[in-house]
């Protein structure tokens, strides 16, 4: 059975992205669990990277190569063009130097994959017309004990990309688990992109 | 739960005698040398799970367990090393050995020279990490071990791991590189020196001939291994342990000792120069200043650790400064660029270079996790 089969919705989509034997490069990759699905069933050859040392103590014991460090310093342990694809799940929201990461991903990656809670999704608007900031399946966090700084919807992130020159080769938009097609800004939660230069 | 639980227990060192001459990264060669062992764990039927723990600085062979009953300490490593630690015994066989040149049962300055009939004293050639690597090796071949599981160490011994990866690929499966760098800093070199120095202008080292004179370069000594100490820890951690408490709590204006860091490190120096060998601790600070994978290749230190086969476990400490995290990060990104399948660890300690030693709970579990793989890759 594949190792895939068992992964969160979210990064099982990613997975689908993913080519076979490729060189893949996961930022913010927790507990290891996408790589280690990938190794198992594309045989790729990749490394995680994640801030917190009980995070790559998870990796380790997944079989997961892992180096501790700060996507906010960059990836300079990284050299130019060394992955297929580098991927970015649901972090870029939190931090702080977005498009200095967006840009250091398609300098030691040829695609990049990134995924963030899109802040457009209409439960969301809908708490603001009540007064509130969102909170939701996708955005846990009340307002004052976030680690979320820079909300986007798909729009915004779309025109990040371009200003950066960045294509967008691929957009899927997801609600709880299942693909949206109609009025994706909407009602979609969350968005995966592929994105690439040129 | 009583410290032999789980411990090795009683262990007994073992010698290994080699006939043929060992060339030198120098160009001398030493005709015919002894090295001493000692082995924890059973070496299983394909000979597949054993580890080789190298030694740093002022290391030996006897990493684990005791010697006997009332030995007052367990083996420099007996924390990390026995049965359900993370390097654990009951699937391992572990293999500690006191490298060249040292000065506790394996051939070295206080051995003697079989030209002469003394002790070879000045006369002992330099030793390198290539150098040990290559007597490590026969030893391997003599205990019948072609591959090793892993080969371990920490500062100076991690060093030894990741010169065994480049010089006998097809022999290390797993290579873990502790609080060490892929060349020393100047500064380094210069606390090296230092050290050093505090030997060569002791009265009594009578020029590395000592022995025949019935003396020992006890000051000397004494002075490097507080200067080692000083730079081992770090200043929180002296901070927390020692602080500017005084012994009898006023002073005295006058040089003995009045701090608590004064009298501890004093102790620490003294007890050094009885049970270490000046000239041993000469070259072991030599061959870290030599250490430098990178410059057989125009310092490309990912060109030299492109032959590497095994898989790497790497891991520094916040407040090592002897050894800093940036130093590890450097061989980190080397292996990298090498397409090499290495992890990385930076373990949030107080305890300075000495954290490797240690158990902050994060490195333990580290280990433990990484060496579970190991151990799962070979059946063990």
């Amino acid at each position: 059975m594949s190792a895939a089969h068992t992964l969160r919705p979210d990064l099982r989509l990613i997975a689908d992205w993913i080519s076979p034997h490729s060189r893949v490069l996961d930022l913010g990759c927790g507990d290891g669990q996408l790589l280690a699905a990938l190794q198992q069933d594309k045989h790729i050859r990749g490394y995680g990277v994640d801030f917190d040392v009980a995070n790559v103590v998870r990796c380790v014991a997944a079989g997961v190569n892992a180096v501790q460090g700060d996507l906010e310093s960059g990836l300079a342990d990284f050299g130019d063009h060394r992955f297929d694809h580098v991927v970015l799940s649901q972090t870029i929201q939190a931090m702080r130097h977005t498009e200095a990461i967006l840009n250091e991903m398609l300098r030691v990656g040829r695609e990049a994959i990134v995924t963030f809670p899109n802040f457009g999704y209409w439960q969301n608007r809908l708490q603001i017309l009540k007064g509130h900031m969102p909170v939701s399946d996708t955005i846990p966090y009340q307002w004052y004990d976030t680690p979320n700084i820079h909300w986007c919807m798909l729009g915004d992130f779309e025109e990040l990309c371009a200003k950066n020159g960045i294509r967008v080769v691929q957009r899927v938009v997801m609600d709880k688990g299942k693909r949206v097609s109609l009025l994706p800004n909407l009602r979609g939660s969350l968005a995966f992109y592929r994105v690439a230069r040129g | 739960m009583t410290d032999t639980h789980c411990s090795v227990g009683i262990v007994a060192p073992q010698d290994a005698a080699f006939d043929v001459p060992l060339p030198l990264a120098s160009g001398a060669a030493l005709p015919g040398y002894q090295l001493r062992f000692e082995t924890y764990g059973e070496l299983n039927a394909d000979k597949s799970n054993a580890i080789l723990i190298c030694h740093a600085l002022s290391g030996h062979h006897h990493v684990a367990g005791r010697h006997h009953a009332d030995e007052k300490t367990a083996g420099w490593w007996d924390n990390m090393i026995g049965p359900g630690k993370p390097i654990d015994t009951a699937r391992f066989f572990v293999v500690g050995v006191n490298n060249l040149g040292g000065c506790h049962g394996s051939t070295g300055p206080s051995s003697v020279n079989p030209a002469t009939g003394q002790p070879w004293g000045s006369a002992f050639p330099v030793v390198t990490v290539p150098d040990w690597v290559n007597a490590q090796a026969r030893l391997a071949d003599r205990l019948g071990i072609e591959r090793w599981a892993a080969v371990i160490g920490g500062s100076l011994g991690g060093m030894q791991a990741l010169h065994w990866s480049v010089a006998y690929p097809d022999r290390v499966a797993h290579a873990l590189v502790i609080a060490s760098a892929p060349k020393l800093s100047a500064q380094n070199i210069a606390f090296n020196d230092v050290a050093r120095q505090a030997i060569l202008t002791d009265p009594d080292f009578c020029g590395g001939d000592f022995y025949q004179q019935g003396t020992i370069p006890r000051r000397g000594l004494r002075l490097a291994r507080m200067l080692g100490h000083i730079t081992y820890l770090s200043d929180d951690g002296m901070g927390e342990k020692f602080g500017r408490m005084l012994r009898s709590g006023e002073y005295r204006f006058g040089y003995d000792v009045e701090f608590e860091i004064e009298s501890y490190l004093r102790y620490q120096g003294d007890k050094f120069s009885d049970y270490f060998d000046a000239n041993t601790y000469l070259l072991m600070t030599k061959a870290l200043d030599y250490f430098d994978p990178a410059a057989a290749h125009g310092g490309d230190l990912a060109a030299a650790l492109k032959p590497a086969q095994a898989q790497f476990l790497l891991a520094s400490f916040t407040s090592d400064w002897r050894f800093s995290p940036e130093r590890s990060r450097e061989t980190v990104q080397a292996l990298i660029a090498a397409g090499k399948r290495v992890s990385y660890a930076e373990i949030e300690s107080a305890h300075g270079h000495d954290a490797f030693l240690m158990t902050d709970q994060p490195y333990v579990d580290l280990m433990r996790a990484y060496l579970d793989r190991v151990a799962k890759e070979v059946n063990a």
